[in-house]
């Protein structure tokens, strides 16, 4: 069974400690993962900003780098939402990448999904004394449909107090390239959302993907506020650990 | 504040929007209502996924057959005794407005609220013309006195506070009057209802066109389309070509999809049919009823397999109200006559300078809220992306952003390039970073860092960790259950089935 990480860029470069946090739960349950490091970008700054050339070798180098794993999981709901959603239209022109890119989405998960939906596993055994308050992402609901699988993660960890964020399902304002290209309005959102998650008294808060993270984190930095940022698979991990 | 036409970028005009605090809490607090009252109207509906898609199928079919139904609805409009005017573009139909009106040695106009005649300008040109036309929706009534145009498709005021509307006002009665709702509300009521009586002609917008009857339906909640279209003589209705359903038993899906998404309401206060002009024995409308139907960039759109389904939209102003952007910063920062998503898609695409239009698609951070919003569903969030490719293809995005594609192509082209480009930009770093933050305000981390931190890249990357990591892991392995294999190989399984 080839079970592979796709750790997605921002993770690899910025945050390996969330790449770290997926593997080592993966392992808790017999899963080596595999890690192909011909992966590179999903290619979404590019796309998304109109550069289709740009984003098309990025995402081969994706495709590639999978083509002989059974199953893929990323830590990150917007990588995979562009995987899934965007990789068609990116290749509606080239057959044989087309086909390749659509076995690619059926085999890929982001990482809620693929312990849920896949693994049929909900409850980790982590315990997590804290409040913690949780910021859906925009890609990961809206694009792939990821819902209830972090929250359902979420209520199986002892010890934990979900407390739900107001206006949850607005975007935060990162949008990749959009918080370059028109910082201000990026800013405006990520300070409306920053001011939601300190309404909410939490001292951690908790993700689906770190795009999404550092920009509501950096906002609350910025502000000098002590909230927790992490990634689900992290806080999942540090659950886990604390109990041994 | 109407500082707005004066700037010449999104970025310019956001600012303006972004440091004007009393328009920032009007729309906030406006679109707050509207979304939250859409919601509940929607969930007392019940089955809304079902409705949407019964719209959307509506507006699909219409859409793909409109030589069919524009005919049909010309020629019943036509038996039913009204004037059907074409025009290809703005200019058109100003012309056509004008000549009708000269022909009638009209004085004077009053209009009900439509989106298609700011498209026109043609308060302007009726003006030049010595003509006066005086918008007679609330909203628009206070826009055109402000000088200004609607910031939002259907609160086209949304951006103004009770004391900007008094001041308003009071500049018109010549005395001072109170911020006070029924004061303000009254005012124009009384001034309005002159306006009415005197009015040479009345002009209307159109909120859907219904093919089989020839009939124009409007959706009003103030009852001034209702008098537009009743007392004045000559009626001139502005509609644009895509307004089209094909029949009553549609308008039906279309009544319950509209004022649901765009206000909450599950009924519209007034809803006027008007199938050509007073008949003998009816007891008002108008003895001529002309309709201008507007092309104005829409017929590009069909055929265009990404962007036909624009034509779908029903103007409900959902998408506006659900836009984190649109929420910020209003509707004048889209600078043209539509905002919020449907705005930076509609903008770029009916305006033929796309040098000057074509970055208002980026005034979104795609995160699919305003298809969520949809009652028609159309894929905004989609369409800003194709319209961003296209700028991109015809060279209308900046150095700078090309340059940094340029760099970006070449980092995520392979695995080396990766690494060394993730090693260099450690480099680069090295000098900014503390406490593994960079706080840096100038250059490239100048809009980011104006009120935010930014992460450093890690000391060492993941895929350097990687083989330590997987002899880690290796040595500390679980045997996989038998339960997770199962699991794993019956996905297997089911996928190879498909």
């Amino acid at each position: 069974m080839n079970v592979s990480l796709f750790v997605t860029c921002l993770s690899d470069a910025v945050y390996p400690r969330v790449g770290e946090a997926v593997a080592r739960l993966c392992a808790r349950y017999g899963i080596r993962l595999r890690f192909p490091d011909g992966q590179t970008c999903c290619g979404q700054p590019a796309f998304n900003s109109g550069y289709w050339d740009a984003a098309r070798d990025a995402a081969k180098t994706i495709i590639d780098a999978f083509a002989e794993s059974d199953f893929v999981i990323a830590p990150s709901g917007s990588c995979v939402g562009m995987i899934h959603h965007h990789y068609p239209a990116l290749f509606q022109d080239d057959p044989v990448y087309l086909q390749k890119a659509e076995s690619l989405i059926e085999k890929t998960y982001e990482f809620s999904q693929f312990f849920v939906n896949v693994l049929g596993v909900t409850d980790l055994g982590a315990t997590f004394p804290h409040t913690v308050t949780y910021h859906p992402s925009c890609h990961a609901s809206r694009l792939l449909g990821v819902k209830d699988e972090p929250l359902s993660l979420l209520s199986n960890v002892a010890g934990l107090r979900l407390v739900p964020l107001p206006y949850a399902e607005d975007c935060c304002g990162f949008g990749g390239t959009f918080s370059v290209k028109l910082p201000d309005i990026s800013l405006a959102m990520a300070a409306e959302k920053a001011e939601h998650v300190l309404e909410t008294e939490a001292e951690v808060l908790v993700g689906t993907d770190m795009g999404c993270l550092m920009n509501i984190g950096g906002r609350l930095m910025h502000e000098g506020k002590q909230v927790r940022v992490m990634h689900l698979a992290e806080l999942l991990y540090e659950g886990v650990n604390s109990r041994r | 504040m109407s500082g707005h036409h004066t700037a010449d970028t999104l970025e310019q005009r956001a600012k303006i929007a972004l440091r004007d605090q009393f328009l920032r809490n009007a729309v906030k607090f406006t679109t707050k209502k509207l979304r939250t009252g859409k919601q509940t109207a929607a969930d007392e509906l019940g089955n809304w996924e079902a409705w949407r898609e019964r719209g959307r199928q509506i507006r699909l079919h219409t859409i793909a057959h409109l030589d069919y139904y524009l005919s049909q609805f010309v020629a019943n409009l036509r038996a039913a005794g009204g004037y059907v005017h074409f025009a290809a573009d703005a200019r058109e139909a100003v012309d056509i407005t004008l000549r009708i009106a000269r022909a009638k040695q009209a004085k004077s106009v009053v209009k009900s609220k439509s989106m298609v005649s700011e498209e026109l300008h043609i308060n302007q040109a009726l003006e030049a013309n010595g003509i006066e036309a005086v918008e007679t929706d609330l909203g628009e009534y206070i826009i055109q006195l402000a000088g200004e145009t609607p910031s939002h498709i259907i609160i086209p005021a949304i951006h103004k506070n009770k004391s900007q509307v008094a001041q308003l006002f009071s500049q018109v009665a010549g005395t001072d009057l109170p911020a006070e709702t029924a004061i303000l509300a009254g005012f124009a009521r009384t001034k309005l209802r002159e306006k009415f009586l005197a009015a040479d002609i009345g002009m209307t917008g159109c909120n859907f066109a219904i093919a089989e009857s020839g009939s124009i339906v409007l959706f009003s909640n103030e009852g001034n389309g209702r008098m537009v279209s009743t007392v004045p003589k000559t009626q001139i209705t502005f509609m644009g070509m895509e307004r089209i359903i094909p029949s009553w038993e549609d308008l039906e899906v279309m009544a319950t999809l509209l004022p649901r998404s765009a206000t909450g309401q599950k009924l519209t206060v007034y809803m006027s049919a008007i199938t050509g002009p007073r008949r003998s024995g009816d007891g008002d409308g108008p003895e001529e009823l002309h309709v201008i139907i507007i092309d104005n960039g829409r017929s590009r759109q069909l055929g265009d397999p990404e962007f036909q389904e624009v034509l779908n939209c029903i103007r409900c102003g959902a998408c506006l109200n659900a836009c984190p952007v649109y929420r910020h910063v209003g509707g004048h920062a889209y600078g043209w006559v539509y905002s919020g998503p449907i705005g930076a898609v509609l903008t770029p695409l009916l305006n033929e300078d796309r040098t000057k239009w074509g970055e208002v698609a980026n005034a979104s951070s795609l995160c699919g809220a305003c298809y969520e919003a949809c009652p028609v569903k159309i894929p905004l969030h989609d369409m800003l992306v194709y319209i961003r490719r296209r700028n991109v293809e015809s060279g209308l995005t900046a150095p700078a952003e090309r340059l940094g594609m340029k760099v970006f192509r070449l980092a995520a082209s392979s695995r080396h390039a990766f690494r060394r480009t993730i090693k260099l930009g450690r480099i680069g770093q090295a000098a900014l970073l503390r406490n593994g933050v960079i706080r840096a305000k100038w250059g490239p981390f100048k809009g980011w860092n104006a009120g935010r931190v930014l992460p450093g890249l890690a000391g060492q990357s993941f895929r350097e960790r990687w083989s330590a990591l997987e002899q880690e892991l290796r040595d500390d392995s679980t045997e996989m259950s038998d339960e997770i294999r199962k699991r794993l190989q019956d996905q297997l399984e089911q996928r190879r089935k498909r």
